[in-house]
């Protein structure tokens, strides 16, 4: 079983924890459910589409309300400080949560005490303190955006806010960018670097780049790059290698999007109900 | 005088040289926010910037401020019931927010991005309909808030947001708002 960590936009939304499984547009965990827009959510019910149609068991979720407060985030690290020790997951994704190094120095501690390493993604806000905290290297993959590629490559920066501008955010710059996150030990042991073209790298370089389907339209469309995270988290957990499933999990995610006949003002919804259709493409 | 003005000014009147400046610090970005808006009305001169290394703990900003005003600040501050946490004077460079910004036309649409943040609206009713980006937590409660509206009807995220990612959202929402609406 993997495990997937993040917060919704509610404040009201209490800690919930358990499988995560769809009803209709909405998700559904520890009987608390919630809208499937973007964020968290998205990635889960990308994430619990890729295990349904593969027959696994849907993706564990430990999900809070935050909405940029951080008061929900820091419940969410304080319980999983306690409870990670003691469980076993195959892989534990780490997404929008209020970037905080102390504590994530101290959830990252309480997986090491796990009994079994499970495989580590973050993306999003614990990607940023993952990288803050000078511990990238512990992780398996991050997905960052080229924004957030950026960001990885500036040494300095402690939030892609912060990114100096002579690191220019252009697509074209990725292999030089990845090369300078690797050289100051801001990246996971794979970057799967979400654009225009997706791009597989390790500290040896670009491993792979997909670039079809292209579909210019999703750039905009807000939760596609959480759809693509929600694909790896699910590939991985179920055993797929680590560079197998980010490459299943570009073209999955490129094939649900062409399959949504997207426009920039498409919500990601209408993409994740076509991951099965993708699936069954790539999976026939 | 906008939020963000600050970048701006950068570009039409040379930036005003402080030897003597100071940090004051809060419990989160959103009393950074409330601070800086009392002090611009005010007519003090501060601004927005990431804070020194040894006090960073992840998705903060501090506000930079002329020593030498140090107890005209306090006191405007305190007016309003805000309390720093901290006022600590300050000798090295601090990190400057984001400022280049990536548009892209496509066709009915425009998107503009700063930094991690992108919004993307529709030419013929300025409707915002997408929110991407981000990873802070009230980036989805932005995009909750704001997907749907027209841009000069939806709230700003400086005014609901609590988070650098929402800044950044500010300064992309500003440059949209800049290209469609002047």
């Amino acid at each position: 079983m993997f495990a997937i960590i993040g917060t919704v936009p509610d404040e009201k939304f209490p800690l919930a924890c358990g499988p995560a499984v769809m009803s209709g547009p909405s998700l559904i965990v520890d009987n608390q459910s919630v809208a499937v827009n973007r964020g968290t959510p998205a990635l889960l019910a990308a994430a619990f589409a890729v295990c349904e149609f593969l027959g696994a068991p849907p993706p564990f979720a430990f999900l809070i309300g935050d909405i940029g407060t951080g008061s929900g985030s820091r419940k969410l690290y304080a319980h999983l400080e306690q409870s990670l020790p003691a469980s076993r997951y195959s892989g534990l994704t780490f997404h929008y949560i209020q970037p905080d190094v102390d504590w994530h120095n101290r959830v990252l501690f309480a997986i090491e005490e796990m009994s079994v390493r499970p495989t580590l993604i973050a993306d999003a806000g614990f990607m940023y303190a993952a990288k803050m905290s000078g511990q990238a290297n512990s992780y398996d993959v991050f997905t960052p955006d080229i924004g957030e590629l950026a960001f990885l490559a500036d040494e300095i920066a402690p939030h892609p806010f912060y990114t100096r501008g002579f690191i220019f955010h252009e697509e074209n710059r990725v292999p030089e960018l990845i090369a300078m996150a690797y050289r100051y030990n801001n990246a996971a042991r794979y970057l799967m670097v979400k654009g225009e073209q997706d791009v597989l790298a390790d500290a040896t370089g670009i491993l792979e780049t997909i670039s079809a389907p292209m579909v210019p339209a999703l750039e905009p469309i807000g939760g596609t790059g959480d759809i693509l995270t929600g694909v790896v988290a699910a590939l991985t957990g179920i055993g797929h290698e680590i560079p197998a499933a980010c490459r299943d999990a570009s073209k999955i995610s490129r094939m649900a999007g062409e399959l949504s006949n997207p426009n920039p003002g498409t919500q990601v919804m209408e993409i994740i109900r076509k991951i099965p259709e993708s699936l069954a493409l790539l999976y026939p | 005088m906008g939020f963000f003005s600050f970048l701006r000014e950068k570009t039409v009147s040379p930036v005003r040289e402080i030897k003597d400046r100071g940090i004051l610090v809060f419990e989160n970005t959103s009393e950074v926010i409330r601070a800086e808006n009392v002090l611009k009305n005010s007519g003090l001169w501060v601004r927005v910037m990431g804070p020194p290394p040894e006090i960073r703990t992840g998705c903060d900003l501090v506000i930079e401020f002329p020593l030498i005003e140090g107890l005209e600040i306090l006191r405007t501050l305190e007016g309003e019931n805000i309390f720093p946490l901290k006022v600590v004077p300050v000798s090295g460079p601090l990190l400057e927010p984001v400022s280049i910004f990536f548009t892209k036309d496509f066709g009915d649409f425009l998107m503009v991005r700063a930094a991690n943040m992108k919004i993307t609206v529709e030419k013929a009713t300025l409707t915002v309909v997408n929110i991407s980006g981000g990873g802070c937590p009230d980036v989805p409660y932005l995009a909750a808030e704001m997907v749907g509206k027209r841009l000069d009807e939806a709230p700003s995220p400086r005014s609901i947001g609590h988070t650098l990612c929402g800044y950044a959202l500010q300064l992309a929402y500003e440059e949209i708002q800049r290209k469609c609406l002047r």
